[in-house]
C-alpha cells in the first residue's frame, strides 16, 4: 500500500497495516525532519523492523537531494538475515510501484567467518582462525612475495578481485550474506572485500552493533561512514551492556603465558631480522620518530583490530621515545606481563581506579602511563614490520596491550577489579584481572555525536526515562506505543503458588527447596498436557536449570513430561544449542510438539522468536536477577548511583524486569498470532516488580491472574486456548477501535489525527 | 441415413496379423454383435458401444484393405468388411452409436482403473451385501455412472488401503540411559535386562558405541563382554567423577571409546549445523562477535556461567543426553528391522546413516524469505469464483442436509413470526371483535356436529393408545419394528437409496461443467422416482400404521423435496441469468 505521512510517501509491501506501525512511521518521521535521536519502544509482534525499513527508506526516496544512508545494527546474524529478506520485500515492491528510480544498494556485513568462499581457508574452526588464514594468503607482503615466487599461495578470489579493480562493484538490488557468497562465486571475487569495499556506497547498510559501538571494530569498519546517516539499533534493550563488554578486557593466567609466549616469538623474529634485514626495523624507527604509529592508508587486507580506545581519546603524537626501537617495546611489554602476573597471584578480592593502578606500574615496573597509552598501536606497527599473519596466536599480546591502551587512556568510569576465584566456586584458584568500564554512555558517545539520527528502538525499554540517563543523551522523540489487539492474543499470568499451595519462587533460599523444585515441575508437566505445539521454558541461570533438570530426572517428573513433548535443551555449545532448536521446531512443524529449555540472558533469550506454533506457551521460571554478589556488579551499581543517581535495587529490578519481558516477548510475532506468558515466582506478584514490566504485557495481565496456582493456572490456560481457536474478525471492526488499517482506512483521514487518538 | 440397424458380411481379426474369422457383423446404436460362419468358432462377439471408446479406419486408396478398428479399454477389435463402401455405412452407425454413448463413455474414460482397484471394489461388493444392492439398484439402473458411485466411497476404499500399511511405531521418548539395573541385594553384582529394542535405540543414539559394537563384536569380545563393559562406562558416568572417567579410560582403551565425547556425533552435528535454518544460526553470531575475544568483554560479572575445563573430554552431561535423545525420536526407526539379532540391526543401522546422508537439500533460503512475511498484514484472498473443493461430499452432504431441515423449521418459524409481529393494538382488536361477535351470537351453536367429534375422537385415541402400547412395550423398540417386513425392507432400502442420491446430488453443486450439469438431471430423475415410490408406500400402509409410516416417509419426503426445489430453482436462476461466458 502507498499513503503518505505529512510530505513523505510511505510505501509499505503490506495491504493493510496495523495503526501502531502507522504512529510509530509518524514518530519516527518527526525525528529524522529534526535530525535528532529517539527512544522508540513498541511491542514485539507488531512489525517494526519493516515499519521502519519502509518508513526511511521512502523518506530519502522523497527527498533525493539529500541522500540518507541507513546503517542498522542488529545484535545476531540471524536477525541481520531477518532484516534483509523484510528489506528484499520492501525493495522488491518500491521497485514495483516506481520503476528503477526506487533501485537502492543494501547488503549485510559480517566476519570472514560469514563470508568467504574460499574452501582452504574456511575449513578453520573458529573465526580467528579464519582471520589469520585469510591475512595469511592476502596480506600485501605475502601477495608481493607471491610475486616473485608463484609456489606462495594466495586467495584466487581475493586476487580476481584484485585484478577486477574499479569494475569490482555489486550492481543495486539487496544483498543477504548468502547472497554476496552466491555473487562472489560466481564473478570469483571475494565477497569480504567486495562487501567492505561496498559499505561505502551502499544505501542501507546491516551489520552488527559491534561494528559501531566497539572502537577495534568501527575503527576499520564505520571509519568512513557519512554524517548523514540514520543509525539504528534494533532490539536494543541491552545496549547499555554490549556498550559496556565493548571497552571492557580481563587478564587470566592462560593470557599471561599466552602473552609470554608471543613475546618470545618476537624477539626471535626480531633478531631474525636483524640479521637479514634490519633496514626494515631502522625505517620503522624513522617512521616512529615522525610521529606516525601507523603508514598512513593501509591495505585493507593488512588491518588488524583498531585500538581499542575511542578515537577522539587517540593521540596524534609521536610514539614516546623509550618504545620506539623494537627491542626497547620488548622489554616494557615484558616488564608490564611481569607486573601484571604478580598483581594476579593476590589473596584477596582487591579494587582500584585506574589513576591509581597506573600510578602503581610507574612505582614497580618504570611504565609511564603515556607509553601504556601507545602500547596497542605500537604493537600493531611492530606486528606488520615483522611481517606477522597468524594473527590468531597473538591474541594474548594483544589482549595486554589493550589493557594498557584502555588503563592508560582513561581515567574515569573504569575500575580494576582482581579476583583470585569465582565466589560460587571458592575451592577452584582462578585468579583474574578486569578491567571493566561502568559508563554506557562512553562507548556510545561517538555515535551520537558522528551521526545525524540514532533510533533506538525494541519491544521492552521501559521505563523509557532510564535509557537516555544511562546513555547520556537527549533524544528529540521518545515514545512508548501499546499494542491495538483484535483479541486478547496475549495471556499474561503471575503463578505464585504450586498445586500445593506453597509458594514458587527462585529466591536464594527458596530455589533448592525440594518441594519448590517439584512444584515448578509439576507446572510444566500439567502444561505439556494441556499446551498444544511448543511450550518455551527460561530458568534464571545454567546452572540452576542444570540442576533442575536433573533433580526432575531423578524424581521421575522429566520422565513424565516426555511422555507429552519432545525436550531439548540450550547448552553452553552453539553448535548443539543450534541443533536442538532445530529439532525443536521440526518437532514442532510435525505435530510431535517438543519444549525448549533455555536461560534467560541466554543466546536463545536474545535472538530465537518462538512465534506461532513454536511457541504457544513461555514459562519465566523464577527473576532473572544478576548475580548480585559479583564484584563488578557491585562496583557498577556503585558508579550509577554516584553518577546518575539511580538506586542500586532500581537498577537490579529493571535489569531482572527487562530480560524476563525480552524472554516471554519472545512468543508473538503477529497480531494473529497468540501465546501464554507465565511468570512463576511468588516475586512477581509485588507491585514494585511487576511494575516494571512494559506497558503492552501489563495491559493484558488481569487481576485475576496475579496470584494463580498450578491448577489455576491450568485452567485459564484451556480457557485461553478454546478461546484462541474461534476465527475472528483480523481487522477488529466490530468492536470500533480499527486494529488493521486498509489504503482507504488512512485516506479517508489524511491528516492521520484519528491513528493519534488510538493511543 | 441411420437405418439404425447394419448387417454386413466381415472377417474379425483379434489383431492385425490374424487371418480373421470370416463372419456377419450386426451393428445397431446400442451394440454391434459379430457372429462367425462357423458355429464352433470362439470368436462370437456382443459388444455394447458403451465399452468402446474410439473408431479408426483404414483410407481408401491405401493399399490396405477396408479395416474398422474399435478401440476399447483393453485392445480393439478389428472388422475386414469387404467393400470401402461397406465400410463408409459401418463408419457412420458406429460414429452415431458412439456419440450417443460418448457421454458415459467420457466419464468411464476419465479414471483409469487398474486391475487392483477394480478387485477392491469387487471385494468390498462382495463383503458388503448392502453396497451391492446399492450398486445395482443405482448404477445398474444408469442413475449413477460407476466412478460416481465409488467416488463417494473412497473413504471406504482408503480404508482398505489402509489396512495394508501398518503405522510405523517411533521410538519411545524416555531416556535409556538410565537402564536401571536390578540387584537380588545378596551379592554385591547387578543385572540389565537389555532388551533387543534397547539395544537398538543405545545404537542410534550413540554412534560411537553402535560403530565399536560392529568392530569389536563378535571378533574382539563377545557381546556379553561388549555390554558389559557398556555399563561399566555408563556406571561410571553416573558418578559424575569425570577424573575417575579419565583414569578408568587411560587403563583400558576399549572402555575408553564409551567414555569419551562421541566423534562422529560432533561430525555429523558440524555437518548438520550447514543446513540449520539461518534465522536460528548461532555458530554464525559467534563468528561475528569481536568484542567477546578470548579475555575481552567482562569475563566474570555472574551473567556468565563456570565450566570446569579440565576432563571435559569425559563429561557428558544429562542436557546434552536429552537433546540427543530428542533427535533420535524425531528422526524414527526404520521400517522393519529384525532386532533379535542385534548385529543386523547394528548393520541396518549403518546402511541407512548412508542414505539419509545422501539426502541433502538446503533450503534455507526459502526458509527465511517465508519467516520473513507477516500474515495478517497481507489481503485477504477472497476470490469470489473460488472453486468448491469437497474432499468428502459425504460430510458435505450432511451438513447440507442440516442446512435443509433447518431452512424447512425456519420457514415455519418464520411464519409464525409473521403471526406474532402483530402490533398489540391489533391483536386488542381482534380480541374484542371476536368477543363482539361471541357477545352477538352466543356460543349456542357448536361448531361440529356431537357425532362426528365424537368419531374423530375415538380414531385419534385409538391410534394414540395402539402407538403408545407399541412403543410402551419395549422403548428401544422403533417404530419400523412394528411395521412388517416386507415395508421395512422397502422403507429402508429406499432410504439408503435416496441417502446415496441426494450425497451425490448435493455434492454436485454448484454446477460448473456440462457434466454435472447432466448428472444433476439424471439424479433429479432418479429422485422423483424414489419420491413416488414412497408416497406408494405411504398409501399403500396399512390403515393403522399409515401414521407410523408417514411419520417416517415424511422427513425423507422433505430431503427430497428440499432438493427437487433446489434443482428448479437452481434452473430457474440460470436460465435468468442468461448464458455466461463459459456456460455456467
Amino acid at each position: 500500500m502507498k499513503f503518505q505521512i505529512e510530505d513523505v510517501t510511505v510505501y509499505f509491501p503490506y495491504d493493510n497495516i496495523y495503526p501502531e506501525q502507522y504512529a510509530y512511521m509518524l514518530e519516527l518521521k518527526r525525528a529524522l525532519d529534526a535530525k535528532g535521536h529517539c527512544l522508540l519502544e513498541m511491542p514485539t509482534g507488531t512489525g517494526k523492523t519493516i515499519a521502519l525499513l519502509s518508513l526511511i527508506t521512502s523518506y530519502v526516496l522523497s527527498k533525493p537531494h539529500a541522500p540518507l544512508k541507513l546503517l542498522y545494527c542488529t545484535r545476531t546474524v540471524h536477525e541481520m538475515e531477518k532484516t534483509l529478506a523484510e528489506l528484499k520485500l520492501l525493495h522488491d515492491y518500491q521497485i514495483r510501484h516506481l520503476g528503477p528510480a526506487a533501485k537502492i544498494l543494501a547488503l549485510g556485513l559480517s566476519s570472514r567467518k560469514n563470508l568467504c568462499v574460499n574452501q582452504r581457508v574456511l575449513a578453520s574452526e573458529n573465526r580467528d582462525s579464519v582471520d589469520a588464514g585469510c591475512r595469511k594468503l592476502t596480506a600485501s607482503w605475502v601477495r608481493a612475495l607471491a610475486a616473485e615466487n608463484t609456489s606462495v599461495p594466495t586467495c584466487e578470489f581475493f586476487e580476481q578481485y584484485e585484478r577486477a579493480g574499479s569494475a569490482a562493484v555489486l550492481p543495486p538490488g539487496v544483498y543477504t550474506l548468502q547472497d554476496l557468497r552466491i555473487f562472489g562465486k560466481e564473478k570469483g571475487w571475494c565477497p569480504y572485500f567486495l562487501a567492505r569495499h561496498m559499505v561505502q556506497f551502499a544505501n542501507v547498510v546491516v551489520y552488527s552493533y559491534q561494528y559501531l559501538l566497539d572502537p577495534k571494530v568501527a575503527g576499520i569498519i564505520s571509519k568512513e561512514m557519512q554524517k548523514e546517516s540514520v543509525v539504528v539499533f534494533d532490539e536494543a534493550h541491552n545496549i547499555d551492556n554490549v556498550c559496556i563488554e565493548a571497552l571492557s578486557v580481563s587478564v587470566r593466567r592462560q593470557t599471561i603465558e599466552g602473552a609470554r609466549r608471543n613475546l618470545h616469538r618476537m624477539s626471535q623474529e626480531i633478531d631474525k631480522f636483524k640479521a637479514t634485514d634490519a633496514g626494515r626495523l631502522r625505517a620503522e624507527y624513522n617512521r616512529l620518530v615522525e610521529g606516525l604509529a601507523l603508514r598512513g592508508d593501509l591495505p585493507a587486507t593488512d588491518a588488524w583490530l583498531a585500538n581499542p580506545a575511542l578515537p577522539d581519546d587517540i593521540l596524534k603524537e609521536a610514539v614516546p621515545g623509550n618504545i620506539r626501537r623494537a627491542e626497547h617495546f620488548m622489554q616494557v611489554l615484558r616488564r608490564l606481563v611481569q607486573y601484571l602476573e604478580g598483581r594476579l597471584e593476590t589473596e584477596n578480592v582487591e579494587k582500584e581506579g585506574p589513576v591509581g593502578f597506573v600510578t602503581s606500574i610507574l612505582n614497580h615496573a618504570g611504565i609511564d602511563q603515556k607509553t601504556l597509552k601507545f602500547c596497542y598501536d605500537r604493537l600493531h606497527s611492530l606486528m606488520m614490520t615483522l611481517e606477522i599473519t597468524d594473527t590468531d596466536e597473538f591474541l594474548h599480546i594483544q589482549t595486554i596491550c589493550d589493557f594498557a591502551t584502555l588503563v592508560g587512556t582513561y581515567a574515569r568510569g573504569f575500575s580494576i577489579i582482581i579476583e583470585p576465584f569465582d565466589e560460587r566456586m571458592p575451592h577452584i584458584p582462578d585468579p583474574v584481572l578486569q578491567l571493566c568500564c561502568h559508563d554506557a554512555s562512553l562507548a556510545i558517545r561517538p555515535v551520537f555525536e558522528r551521526f545525524q539520527s540514532v533510533v533506538i528502538t525494541s519491544g521492552t525499554l521501559s521505563p523509557i526515562d532510564l535509557y537516555p540517563r544511562l546513555l547520556n543523551f537527549n533524544p528529540v522523540v521518545s515514545r512508548s506505543f501499546t499494542m491495538s489487539l483484535t483479541r486478547d492474543c496475549i495471556c499474561p499470568m503471575v503463578l505464585t503458588r504450586g498445586s500445593d499451595q506453597l509458594p514458587v519462587s527462585t529466591k536464594f533460599d527458596m530455589r533448592s527447596d525440594l518441594g519448590v523444585v517439584r512444584n515448578y515441575g509439576r507446572l510444566l508437566l500439567e502444561m505439556a498436557s494441556v499446551v498444544p505445539d511448543g511450550i518455551v521454558c527460561f530458568f534464571v541461570s545454567y546452572s540452576y536449570m542444570d540442576g533442575i533438570v536433573n533433580t526432575w530426572n531423578e524424581t521421575g517428573i522429566l520422565k513424565e513430561i516426555m511422555q507429552h513433548k519432545l525436550v531439548f535443551i540450550e547448552t553452553q555449545d552453539v553448535v548443539e544449542t543450534t541443533l536442538a532448536l532445530d529439532n525443536y521446531r521440526k518437532a514442532c512443524d510435525c505435530g510431535r510438539g517438543a519444549i525448549f529449555f533455555s536461560v534467560a540472558r541466554g543466546k536463545v533469550a536474545e535472538g530465537i522468536d518462538f512465534d506461532r506454533h513454536y511457541g504457544r506457551l513461555v514459562i519465566m521460571f523464577g527473576v532473572p536477577f544478576q548475580y548480585t554478589l559479583s564484584k563488578i556488579l557491585l562496583a557498577r551499581l556503585e558508579y550509577l548511583r554516584d553518577t546518575f543517581q539511580i538506586k542500586e535495587g532500581d537498577f537490579l529490578t529493571f535489569d531482572a524486569l527487562r530480560q524476563a519481558a525480552q524472554c516471554v516477548g519472545r512468543v508473538i510475532r503477529s497480531k494473529a498470532d497468540y501465546g501464554m506468558m507465565i511468570f512463576a515466582d511468588k516475586r512477581y506478584s509485588r507491585h514494585d516488580k511487576r511494575s516494571k514490566l512494559p506497558s503492552w504485557i501489563l495491559s493484558h495481565l488481569h487481576d485475576a491472574h496475579l496470584n494463580l496456582s498450578t491448577d489455576m493456572a491450568l485452567h485459564t490456560a484451556r480457557e485461553f486456548l478454546r478461546k484462541m481457536a474461534q476465527p475472528y474478525d483480523k481487522t477488529g471492526g466490530s468492536t470500533g477501535r480499527k486494529t488493521l488499517l486498509s489504503q482507504e482506512d488512512l485516506e479517508k483521514t489524511a491528516d492521520g489525527s484519528f491513528v493519534e487518538s488510538l493511543f | 441415413m441411420s437405418s439404425g440397424k447394419v448387417v454386413k458380411k466381415a472377417k474379425y481379426k483379434a489383431t492385425v496379423k490374424d487371418p480373421g474369422t470370416p463372419g456377419i457383423l450386426v451393428l445397431t446404436e446400442e451394440k454391434f454383435v459379430f457372429k462367425p460362419n462357423d458355429p464352433t468358432s470362439s470368436n462370437k462377439l456382443e459388444v455394447d458401444f458403451k465399452f468402446i471408446k474410439s473408431h479408426k479406419h483404414t483410407k481408401e486408396g491405401s493399399n490396405k484393405p477396408p479395416w474398422l478398428n474399435l478401440t476399447h479399454s483393453q485392445g480393439s477389435y478389428i472388422f475386414e468388411l469387404e467393400t470401402f463402401s461397406d465400410l463408409h455405412v459401418c463408419r457412420e452407425l458406429v460414429g452415431i452409436a458412439l456419440s450417443k454413448h460418448g457421454e458415459a463413455a467420457k466419464v468411464v474414460s476419465e479414471e483409469q482403473l487398474s486391475a487392483a482397484e477394480m478387485g477392491q471394489r469387487i471385494k468390498l461388493l462382495q463383503e458388503d451385501s448392502k453396497l451391492q444392492k446399492l450398486h445395482k439398484e443405482l448404477v445398474a439402473s444408469g442413475k449413477l455412472t460407476e466412478s460416481e458411485f465409488w467416488a463417494t466411497k473412497k473413504q471406504l476404499l482408503d480404508r482398505v488401503e489402509n489396512r495394508k500399511t501398518k503405522q510405523q511405531i517411533g521410538f519411545k521418548n524416555s531416556l535409556i540411559f538410565d537402564t536401571k539395573p536390578t540387584s537380588d541385594g545378596r551379592i554385591n553384582q547387578v543385572k540389565f535386562q537389555l532388551t533387543p529394542e534397547i539395544k537398538y535405540q543405545i545404537f542410534a543414539l550413540k554412534p560411537a558405541v553402535h560403530q565399536a559394537f560392529l568392530n569389536f563384536v563378535p571378533s574382539k569380545m563377545s557381546e556379553v563382554d561388549f555390554w558389559n563393559k557398556y555399563f561399566k562406562a555408563e556406571y561410571l558416568h553416573s558418578t559424575k567423577n569425570a577424573v575417575a572417567a579419565a583414569a578408568e579410560a587411560a587403563e583400558d582403551e576399549d572402555l575408553a571409546v564409551f567414555l569419551k565425547d562421541d566423534e562422529i556425533l560432533e561430525i555429523e552435528a558440524r555437518k548438520k549445523v550447514r543446513r540449520v535454518d539461518p534465522t536460528l544460526d548461532m555458530e554464525a553470531d559467534q563468528g561475528d562477535d569481536y568484542t567477546h575475544l578470548p579475555d575481552h568483554g567482562i569475563f566474570r560479572d555472574g551473567t556468565k556461567e563456570i565450566s570446569e575445563a579440565q576432563n571435559s573430554l569425559y563429561r557428558r552431561t544429562l542436557l546434552q543426553d536429552l537433546n540427543r535423545q530428542g533427535a533420535v525420536v524425531l528422526e524414527g526407526k526404520t521400517l522393519d528391522i529384525e532386532m533379535e539379532n542385534p548385529r543386523a540391526a547394528a548393520e541396518v543401522l549403518a546402511r541407512r546413516k548412508q542414505e539419509s546422508d545422501g539426502v541433502l537439500e538446503d533450503e534455507r533460503h526459502n526458509r527465511i524469505s517465508k519467516m520473513t512475511q507477516i500474515e495478517d498484514l497481507q489481503a485477504q484472498d477472497d476470490h469470489r469464483f473460488a472453486p468448491l473443493c469437497i474432499k468428502d461430499p459425504r460430510d458435505y452432504f450432511d451438513s447440507q442436509q442440516v442446512n435443509a431441515v433447518k431452512a424447512l423449521d425456519d420457514s415455519q418459524a418464520g411464519m409464525e413470526k409473521i403471526k406474532c409481529s402483530l402490533s398489540s393494538e391489533e391483536a386488542y382488536s381482534f380480541l374484542r371483535d371476536s368477543i363482539y361477535k361471541i357477545k352477538a351470537s352466543g356460543l349456542r351453536d357448536p361448531l361440529f356436529s356431537p357425532e362426528v367429534a365424537l368419531k374423530v375422537l375415538n380414531e385419534l385415541t385409538k391410534n394414540i393408545s395402539s402407538t403408545k402400547s407399541h412403543i410402551g412395550k419395549h422403548s428401544q423398540d422403533s417404530v419400523l419394528d412394528i411395521l412388517p417386513t416386507s415395508t421395512k425392507e422397502k422403507l429402508l432400502d429406499h432410504w439408503v437409496c435416496s441417502q446415496e442420491l441426494l450425497r451425490h446430488f448435493w455434492s454436485s453443486y454448484p454446477i460448473t461443467t456440462q457434466n454435472l450439469a447432466n448428472k444433476t438431471r439424471r439424479l433429479k430423475d432418479a429422485i422423483s422416482q424414489v419420491y413416488s415410490k414412497l408416497e406408494e408406500i405411504k398409501v399403500s400402509a396399512k390403515s393403522d400404521l399409515r401414521h407410523q409410516v408417514s411419520l417416517i416417509v415424511h422427513p425423507m419426503q422433505q430431503a427430497l423435496d428440499a432438493a427437487l426445489l433446489h434443482y428448479d430453482a437452481d434452473i430457474r436462476k440460470r436460465n435468468a441469468k442468461g448464458a455466461k461466458p463459459n456456460g455456467f
